[in-house]
């Protein structure tokens, strides 16, 4: 099944790369991934969706946290989450089939950005499944043009589990015993 | 301009006398001071044109360097040292094939959790991705081989990747961590701030412990185990756990099967010692894994070489895994309990609270297994006048084992009757590549361990094969005056090789016999006391003239030429369904 797993990372060069490499060596496959900035300046979050069954993604979260550069990674597939993912989608549009696409666009409130003579380009931002849907209803006029930038993801509520960004010195443990259990 | 270094060297002594080192200082003489100060005495290294600036450095640096002959030498020299201390081994290379040389070396050490910290000269920052002569990026062809590296482009940068390297390497589960350093970097100044400079780490997490129920679990399986099993890996070295774990086997009255990394960790001599596991190890070891309902893995992490089929692995044992790395549990093994954290703390925690075991009855069948192992060892084989490794093994073991004696293997055959042979009583008197099986391993490893332990007997034992992939370093141990003998099991075959060949290739030696040249006249060649041995009787004269002689020995043991490693579970095959060596008594039968 599809895993969402929200890594914290130092915003420092080359991390990126450390990541997907990890993932490429020990064969996990990659859905997607994004790459941001957060609120705080020195950390970055990735968002991976994965597929694997909950053995693999706790062998994926247990590799990624090995990492000297993360910070925090949080399978937040077991828990209530905001999932987004965002499309550009041109689509050919006639004089007469401008209206049903302007019509689907209004119904899926997706965004109208551009108009052309023969093209129509909407932003779309919602859950994999929705986004997916309105490309498929857009399919049979013609889908000129598709970039979508994969899932963003957020647990819901005001409680995510908070990244420690205080340095600790080396060989301290800071905030009490960190436990595994399989 | 000898003269003017001396000065030099005097002056920087005078003034660090006097308190009024300068803290204003290149990033190579930084590079130097830091590591002298995280307490390296020795470095092994080969010099090039983007690490002359720290070359030049050296001079104001009171820590020796070994000029090694090949930059894998290096590398293998520092996990050398660092096996047979647990400090951090220190290797130094240029940019570019400096680097790359180191790969192997590195690879080595990765899968082998040793900590070796690698420092590689950098093209000027300016020049980075211009392919500029000699540049290569290396801390990106290295980033799957190594724990963590860091490229440096600033002098100020270089204390604190060098402190933190150094506890990267070492804490937690250690490994290899490289430093590469652009050649401006070392050449421009700035103010030392060492305090500053400490690790300070976010994300870095090297000490986990477990969660408390499972320690509850654990001890309920240990309880209700009727025929339990102690697999002792390398982690318990690593670990320093060695007492603990000794202490925790003759209480709950487990016996021990060892990991060839593993070995050391138990004395070979101690009651509950079963002897090594896996592709080549003891028959009756294996089958007990097979047997057990119980099985405790102390530091080891299921490598195919010890499990065999894992569909068939230790059917009937429930599983309790220690280990420092989450990432190794359940990854090749399911198991039932797992303890993430540091083996000997976690053990502090079990033995008070383990009850003690008597599992006499098992520990009597488990010998029952041993069956006619006796009989098929080689050492009890009718002398044929034929000289058999496991012959020279023996007797090394017979004239070193009252000796502070480490023994250094290559891989291949050699190394599994090292295995076999040898009874190591001490932690840290093996060291050999296991999980990258790295051939031309030892000798270099070897010139480590010596410097590391000048006061050991260091043995190398190793192929015709392997000591050719590395024998450059003969050198290295002349220039730098060390005592290291060296066994090479001569059998004119890449043996392991054609081993495999044998069993199921249908005997076709492709590329596998040996054109070697006269190891007695190169030995000579390097200045090195070089010996011939044919003989049974002449293997303990030649061990104890090498012992007796002051400087370096190397012995040219011709043995069987196509003798085989027994027993051995093909790849793929269940732990149980070994090959064994045949009976000689039948044998022997059907000779007549």
């Amino acid at each position: 099944m599809l895993h969402t797993i929200v890594v914290y990372v130092e915003n420092k060069p080359g991390v990126l790369s450390r990541v997907v490499s990890l993932f490429r060596r020990r064969a996990f496959n990659i859905d997607s991934l994004t790459v941001g900035r957060t609120e705080k300046p020195e950390v970055s979050r990735m968002t991976i969706v994965t597929d694997a069954d909950e053995d693999q993604a706790r062998r994926i979260v247990a590799n990624v946290y090995k990492l000297v550069n993360v910070l925090l990674v949080d399978d937040v597939t077991h828990h209530p989450a905001l999932l987004r993912d965002l499309a550009l989608v041109k689509v050919a549009a006639s004089r007469e089939t401008r209206s049903q696409v302007l019509e689907l666009a209004t119904v899926f409130k997706a965004r109208v950005l551009d108009i052309a003579s023969d093209s129509i380009t909407v932003e779309m931002t919602g859950g994999e499944e929705k986004v997916d849907r309105l490309l498929e209803l857009l399919h049979p006029f013609g889908l000129l043009e598709v970039v979508r930038t994969g899932i963003v993801a957020m647990r819901r509520g005001a409680k995510s589990p908070s990244v420690t960004t205080k340095a600790k010195a080396a060989g301290t443990v800071d905030d009490g015993t960190v436990s595994y259990s399989v | 301009m000898g003269s003017s270094k001396a000065t030099e060297k005097a002056d920087s002594k005078a003034g660090a006398n006097a308190g009024e080192k300068p803290t204003t200082m290149t990033g190579a003489r930084i590079l130097w001071e830091c590591l002298e100060r995280e307490g390296v005495k020795t470095v092994f290294g080969y010099p090039g044109g983007a690490i002359l600036p720290a070359y030049d450095a050296l001079r104001h640096s009171s820590i020796r360097h070994i000029l090694v002959r090949h930059e894998q030498g290096a590398t293998h020299m520092a996990d050398g040292y660092a096996r047979a201390t647990g400090e951090v081994g220190v290797a130094v290379a240029t940019s570019g094939p400096g680097a790359t040389n180191m790969v192997t070396g590195i690879a080595t050490a990765m899968m082998d959790s040793s900590p070796i910290v690698c420092i590689t000269g950098q093209v000027g920052s300016k020049l980075l991705g211009s392919d500029a002569f000699q540049e290569t990026d290396i801390t990106g062809v290295t980033l799957p081989i190594t724990k963590h590296n860091y490229l440096v482009t600033r002098a100020d940068e270089i204390a604190h990747a060098v402190r933190e390297a150094m506890y990267v390497a070492k804490s937690g589960r250690p490994g290899p961590v490289l430093i590469d350093i652009t050649k401006d970097a070392q050449q421009s100044t700035c103010e030392l701030d060492w305090e500053g400079a400490a690790p300070k780490m976010r994300g870095y997490r090297p000490d986990l412990s477990p969660a408390k129920e499972e320690y509850e679990k654990a001890l309920e399986l240990i309880r209700h185990a009727k025929r339990p099993l102690i697999l002792a890996g390398h982690g318990i070295l690593v670990s320093g756990a060695e007492h603990e774990v000794k202490a925790f086997a003759e209480r709950a009255c487990i016996p021990v099967a060892l990991t060839l990394l593993g070995l050391g960790t138990l004395p070979a001599s101690h009651f509950l010692n079963l002897g090594m596991m896996g592709m080549h190890g003891e028959a009756w070891v294996n089958k007990t894994i097979q047997e057990a309902d119980l099985l405790l893995a102390f530091g080891m992490r299921f490598d195919d070489r010890v499990t065999g089929n894992l569909k068939t692995y230790a059917p009937n044992a429930k599983k309790i895994h220690i280990d420092i790395d989450p990432a190794e549990i359940n990854k090749n093994v399911k198991v039932d309990v797992a303890l993430v954290g540091d083996l000997r703390k976690i053990l502090l925690e079990l033995l008070p609270r383990v009850e003690p075991g008597n599992h006499s009855d098992w520990i009597e069948y488990i010998r029952g297994l041993k069956g006619d192992t006796a009989v098929r060892d080689i050492q009890n084989l009718p002398d044929n006048g034929h000289l058999y490794a496991a012959h020279v093994i023996n007797d090394l073991w017979h004239e070193t084992r009252d000796r502070d004696a480490i023994i250094v293997t290559d891989v291949g055959q050699h190394q599994m009757w090292e295995a076999q042979y040898y009874k190591h009583e001490r932690s840290r008197s093996l060291i050999t590549s296991g999980g990258l099986g790295t051939m031309g391993f030892a000798l270099p490893a070897a010139i480590g361990a010596k410097v590391a332990r000048p006061d050991a007997d260091v043995w190398v034992v190793v192929g015709d094969g392997g000591f050719q992939m590395t024998m450059a370093e003969l050198a290295t141990i002349v220039q730098e005056n060390l005592k290291v003998n060296i066994a090479i099991i001569n059998n004119g075959y890449l043996g392991m090789v054609r081993q495999w060949q044998e069993f199921f290739y249908d005997r076709n030696y492709e590329a596998t016999p040996l054109l070697n040249p006269d190891f007695v006249k190169l030995g000579q060649a390097y200045g090195i006391r070089s010996v011939l041995v044919q003989k049974r009787g002449d293997v303990v004269p030649a061990v104890r003239a090498a012992h007796a002689h002051e400087g370096p020995v190397l012995i040219d043991f011709k043995v069987e030429q196509e003798d085989t490693v027994y027993p051995m579970v093909a790849a793929g095959a269940a732990l149980n369904e070994m090959i064994r060596r045949p009976n000689p008594l039948i044998e022997t039968a059907e000779d007549e």
